[in-house]
């Protein structure tokens, strides 16, 4: 098995799970709580519905893609010192089928998205303590700096665009000056992707050799001792007359699993620091920015460990316009090269597909706003000549009041072989419709 | 003859460029020194200010759609002049947008820069200085109505003195950049508040009317707190409410900044 291959093994963290009852006993007294202490204290949020179809028949999963109820609520209190925050979903979804509720996964009937204080011990500094969802970088849906967990599976199955954003359990410290600002996210227990395990997305078992999904739930062993399986993130920015300059640094796991362990055949998460920088500001008619990184996959620092991802240099370089009124188009170019190929190239074990040096990814989103910017039409396009797939995100979404609003759309792969990045997805090609009402 | 008719040309050629500084001859103000006080009246009132704004969209279907937001809006030069400016606006409504951030560095000889904050991925967005004539947030507004046309975009002239307007026609130096030929602000004589703009097509024919229905004194400048855009063509409206307007509030630069993108100013924002 390759470590390419290895690398889209997507298993899972079991034995988290909290009952269902209880939580949400728990979110609803904290939201009633509020609610009741001022009557200015405002509930928002929103109830959605959202059903999907795979278009393939994939023998290995359900033939719905997606088909949930959910109620988003929202609320935010202020004390003298700090600012509560609460965002809570619950969820029905028949598809997934699974109501226990596991706040670390995002599964069963509730998920957690925020719950945190925020707070300034200081004039030039800001705590947020709690569940949060952060995200920093430069890159349009393409992550090099940015190592906070990503839900995957919601990316594919088509939830929209903010549930690809997983939370994390953290304690943000910023602190602001004229020179230089710093961001510290310290996670005491690491927090992975919500990756691509086969319960909901078919991916490519290099085990096996083919394409699998509910048939081979990947299983991982996912470190979880509170104050040593932790993760730190740091980034030192600053805008200079419009130019945004940020610098990088990393220490954690690899996010999705970076390894395999023959003896108990789970899926590991390697330890990985990633170090990086960025660049954005004005650029012509429109927007540029770059984006470097450096995977420094430490369990493998030779990269002739077959059975733990090599180190990688990561490099992101886009820009954005708006082409004619209310057309914008972003393009990107990324690539992923692979440290120590020839190392990686001897260790290979017989058999294996092999993973290209250079792995180079365009992007491509174009916008359109329609009536009234009420419909707006949008694809966002990946293409890997390198791997020769490619991923569509084609969207309609139209906003029939100030409460109502409808959406639909897809998620389509293509590949020429079923072992690449997108190309293993193939089977998941599929079409979504949702129905929101906000408040 | 020939050398009559070219002098001819020549004064008419003078009139045309520089017009004469309007009829009657006593009127003492340029047209561009109107257009300058109205700008710093319309945009420029303090060193800083805040307003709660409401906007009510009413399409050709007579459909309506509801905007709500604050907006904070300071001048890098100071009170009353005109310069670079920075605004935040913080969406209250619709549900969709509530607590999305909309940040603006307007700047006078350049693009704007801007950045939109989605707060539900935590994302700071870098976005594009898009055509300044398209709708601000799906109303009948422009983006450049909210935050103001720069002055040198369009060559000015007094068509009329009334006794309470100045009446100021403009064409644009680069016509293929906007989608007006021309277009008249009527502009009080007293408080220099512009009270009502008309943009015409080539054929004269009005399209789209800017019309203030009530002016407030609020901390010494008089203010357009009541206003509606109408599409003249198509149908539609748009009905701008400020609220809670103050001036001088003592915004801070850093307001403008990432760390309040991410994290809203209350104080300010009240």
């Amino acid at each position: 098995m390759s470590v390419k291959l290895r690398n889209r093994l997507t298993p899972s963290r079991r034995g988290r799970a909290c009952p269902a009852p209880v939580i949400a006993a728990v979110i609803l007294i904290v939201l009633t709580a509020s609610f009741s202490a001022t009557q200015a204290q405002e509930i928002n949020g929103f109830f959605e519905s959202r059903v999907g179809a795979r278009i393939y028949k994939d023998p290995d999963q359900k033939d719905l893609s997606i088909g949930e109820a959910r109620l988003q609520l929202e609320t935010e209190k202020e004390f003298d010192a700090a600012t509560l925050h609460i965002v809570a979903d619950f969820i029905a979804d028949p598809v997934l089928n699974e109501y226990e509720s596991d706040l670390e996964r995002g599964q069963g009937a509730i998920d957690l998205r925020q719950a945190n204080f925020l707070f300034s011990p200081h004039d030039s500094a800001d705590v947020k303590i709690g569940r949060q969802i952060l995200t920093w970088g430069t890159g349009d849906l393409l992550f090099i700096n940015d190592l906070f967990p990503k839900d995957w599976n919601a990316f594919f199955i088509g939830r929209d665009t903010e549930y690809l954003k997983a939370p994390s359990d953290a304690v943000k410290t910023s602190f602001f000056s004229d020179v230089v600002n710093l961001d510290l996210v310290y996670t005491p227990r690491f927090d992975p992707d919500r990756f691509i395990d086969g319960r909901r997305i078919s991916y490519f078992n290099g085990q096996s050799g083919r394409r699998a999904g509910r048939n081979a739930i990947v299983q991982a062993a996912t470190p979880d001792r509170w104050f040593e399986d932790d993760e730190i993130a740091g980034r030192l920015y600053q805008n200079f007359r419009g130019l945004e300059l940020a610098l990088y640094a990393y220490r954690g796991r690899w996010k999705s699993p970076g390894g395999f362990d023959p003896n108990t055949g789970q899926a590991t998460f390697p330890a990985l620091s990633v170090y990086g920088g960025s660049a954005r500001g004005a650029l012509w008619r429109g927007i540029g920015n770059i984006e470097v990184g450096y995977y420094d996959s430490e369990d493998d620092a030779e990269g002739d460990d077959p059975l733990i991802r090599n180190s990688e240099f990561r490099f992101l370089a886009g820009y954005e316009q708006e082409v004619v009124t209310n057309l914008s188009a972003g393009l990107q170019y990324y690539l992923q090269r692979l440290s120590d190929y020839t190392d990686y190239v001897r260790t290979l074990p017989a058999g294996s597909a092999k993973a290209d040096e250079n792995r180079h990814v365009l992007s491509l989103r174009l916008t359109q706003l329609l009536m009234n910017q009420d419909l707006t039409l949008s694809l966002f396009t990946y293409y890997s000549p390198s791997d020769a797939d490619a991923y569509l995100r084609p969207k309609a979404a139209y906003k029939i009041d100030d409460f109502w609003s409808v959406a639909l759309g897809g998620n389509l792969f293509f590949g020429e072989e079923d072992h690449t990045f997108f190309g293993q997805f193939e089977k998941n090609n599929n079409v979504y419709a949702s129905v929101r009402y906000g408040f | 003859m020939k050398k009559h008719l070219s002098r001819i040309g020549f004064i008419l050629l003078i009139l045309l460029t520089n017009p004469p500084a309007g009829f009657p001859a006593e009127a003492a103000l340029s047209a561009k020194a109107i257009v300058e006080k109205a700008v710093a009246a319309a945009y420029y009132q303090g060193k800083d200010g805040r307003a709660q704004v409401s906007m009510s969209i009413t399409d050709a279907q007579h459909r309506k759609r509801t905007r709500r937001f604050t907006l904070l809006r300071r001048n890098v030069s100071g009170a009353g002049v005109i310069g670079d400016q920075q605004f935040y606006v913080y969406f209250h409504r619709p549900a969709d947008v509530k607590k999305m951030v909309f940040m603006v560095l307007k700047k006078i000889d350049k693009d704007d820069d801007r950045w939109l904050y989605l707060p539900a991925l935590d994302l700071v967005k870098r976005i594009a200085a898009s055509d300044e004539r398209t709708s601000f947030v799906g109303s009948h507004f422009f983006y450049e109505d909210v935050s103001g046309r720069g002055m040198d975009e369009d060559v000015h002239e007094l068509l009329e003195e009334t006794d309470q307007y100045y009446v100021i026609q403009s064409r644009p130096k680069k016509p293929d950049a906007v989608e007006f030929a021309y277009y008249k602000n009527w502009v009080d004589k007293k408080t220099f508040l512009p009270m009502k703009a008309e943009y015409y097509k080539n054929d004269d024919r009005a399209y789209r009317r800017y019309t203030v229905l009530k002016v407030e004194l609020i901390d010494g400048h008089p203010t357009a707190v009541h206003s509606e855009m109408k599409d003249l063509i198509g149908g539609g409206k748009t009905v701008l409410n400020y609220a809670k307007v103050k001036y001088d509030i003592g915004l801070p630069e850093t307001i403008f900044s990432e760390r309040y993108l991410r994290r809203a100013p209350r104080k300010y924002l009240r």
